[in-house]
């Protein structure tokens, strides 16, 4: 008898995403090209995207707040392997932005920059899709790119890395 | 063994939930950790039960961790069951003497996938799930053997249902209660013969939290601090046929190791998420008419999936700190039809 090595059991199920209160607000702003983070009431830092606590104090986050839309690169990587529904053909750059505002840094993908001129400390700015086409996904952001700003000295990023 | 007791419980619980789930847990969190009396900081371990699948996302349960406030950092721990198995690994935690108290939580939306068919996944992944069986219909072939086994009616299952939901009635975590005429209930349509919807379980979205302390310092915490005398818990065998659906063998043996029969029961919140589940896991505890069986309304009608056990032994605990009683059993269960249960005795002071 010979033994059956493989089978295909197909598996899918659909959720109703429930954003929550704090996330349905950040990506309310984003539809509104404006990035939104909330302010923890003990320890004062700023978190973005908002989540609705402060995952330190175990507190709720109340106090909301607009944030800059550049920031610095606190560490990046280079994405070189392919996968399904990559919004961007590899390789490209993924960063950790430290928004000016925030004390967490905050991932998206930079551009319009030579791989191998990505740095720690580098200042970037948001490049949004144009205002008819913002709506409540990170998509409204197409991507980072660099700004003629000079370096960011590492120790006012060592915390966030 | 050293004496573990609940010092302090909170839950939450709606139909349907339109905060995420730390949105839903972190005031629970708070409200344990306040009434404990514990600063936060001084809780040596936090254990949490929760499944991803509910959310449809992988690793949500450290997302959750969001709400409990892990820093400085915590002993943490958590398990893809409900809170009561969480309760469990606190406890034998505590008992190696490596800890003095532990946060127990977990949290469920039932509401954003089709749960019946979510819990499918459970199943044997191989010769069961493919055929996708949805746990009403599971529970509906439990239900059909336990009344031909025991010549119950369907009418008896109306009757745990109209009490259940009169029971519930004041309890703010209930979905669904109110007075219901048994004749009526049993005009219904079946969903799943023999079962209608009001013997399922309602589809909720909530969290439970309770923390528990060793030895004398629960006594400075708590004015009558709930002991727990006894816990056990069992497994089943995955086929649903190697099984006796009938009866819970499991629980069976769970409640004689975790010493049911030691002393008077005075109430007992067991974890049936259908009907005939109750009559089934009332036979197996041995529990008799004298005993107040589900106060609170039961899994009829609240059932937070990943908190519905917990909250049985909360409710349980809450209870007799309010002194409604000195001795209660809580049982909590997992898996399809009864698979996996588990059973603690718990003590007013």
């Amino acid at each position: 008898m010979e033994l059956v090595k493989s089978i295909v059991t197909p598996v899918s199920l659909d959720y109703d995403y429930v954003t929550g209160r704090a996330q349905s607000r950040f990506l309310r702003g984003i539809a509104e090209g404006r990035i939104l983070g909330q302010r923890c009431v003990e320890c004062r830092r700023v978190y973005v995207p908002s989540r609705g606590a402060c995952p330190r104090c175990a507190v709720p986050t109340e106090e909301e707040l607009q944030v800059a839309d550049k920031g610095t690169v606190t560490t990046f990587c280079i994405v070189r392997v392919p996968s399904e529904n990559l919004a961007f053909n590899p390789p490209y750059a993924c960063v950790a932005v430290l928004l000016d505002g925030a004390n967490i840094p905050f991932n998206h993908v930079l551009q319009e920059c030579a791989l191998e001129d990505v740095r720690m400390g580098m200042r970037v700015q948001a490049v949004w899709k144009p205002a008819e086409e913002l709506g409540p996904s990170m998509s409204s952001i197409r991507y980072f790119k660099p700004i003629a700003e000079p370096d960011a000295e590492y120790d006012s990023f060592k915390e966030h890395l | 063994m050293r004496d573990v007791a609940i010092v302090s419980f909170a839950q939450s619980a709606k139909a349907k939930e339109q905060r995420n789930e730390v949105e839903i847990l972190m005031p629970v969190v708070r409200e344990a950790v306040r009434a404990c009396g514990l600063p936060r900081t001084e809780i040596g371990f936090t254990c949490s039960g929760s499944s991803d699948y509910l959310q449809g996302q992988s690793f949500a349960f450290v997302g959750a961790l969001d709400a409990v406030g892990a820093w400085p950092p915590i002993k943490e721990s958590h398990v893809e069951m409900d809170g009561a198995w969480a309760l469990y690994e606190a406890w034998i935690k505590i008992q190696t003497g490596d800890v003095d108290s532990a946060l127990v939580y977990s949290f469920g939306k039932s509401s954003p996938g089709d749960i019946a068919e979510v819990l499918a996944l459970q199943l044997d992944p191989y010769t069961v799930t493919p055929l996708w069986p949805d746990a009403h219909s599971l529970a509906a072939l439990q239900a059909r053997a336990f009344l031909e086994a025991t010549g119950k009616s369907e009418r008896d299952l109306a009757e745990v249902v109209a009490r259940s939901r009169r029971s519930a009635i004041g309890n703010p975590h209930a979905v669904v209660s109110g007075e219901f005429d048994v004749e009526k209930l049993l005009l219904e349509p079946c969903v799943s013969s023999p079962l209608r919807a009001h013997d399922l379980p309602p589809v909720t979205d909530g969290a439970s939290a309770l923390v528990m302390v060793a030895g004398e310092r629960a006594r400075k915490l708590c004015e009558r601090p709930v002991w727990i005398r006894g816990i056990d818990h069992r497994i089943e065998p995955q086929g649903l046929g190697v099984r006796e659906l009938a009866r819970s063998a499991s629980t069976e043996i769970a409640g004689a190791r975790a010493g049911v029969h030691k002393g008077r029961v005075d109430l007992a919140e067991l974890h049936a998420p259908y009907s005939h589940q109750e009559l089934i896991l009332r036979a197996a505890l041995g529990l008799g008419e004298s005993v107040d069986v589900n106060p609170s309304g039961g899994a009829l009608t609240s059932h937070p999936l990943m908190a519905a056990g917990l909250v049985r032994i909360g409710e349980a605990a809450m209870r007799l700190m309010a002194r409604d009683g000195d001795r209660a059993v809580a049982h909590a269960t997992q898996g399809p039809c009864l698979q996996q249960n588990l059973v603690c005795v718990l003590e007013g002071d």
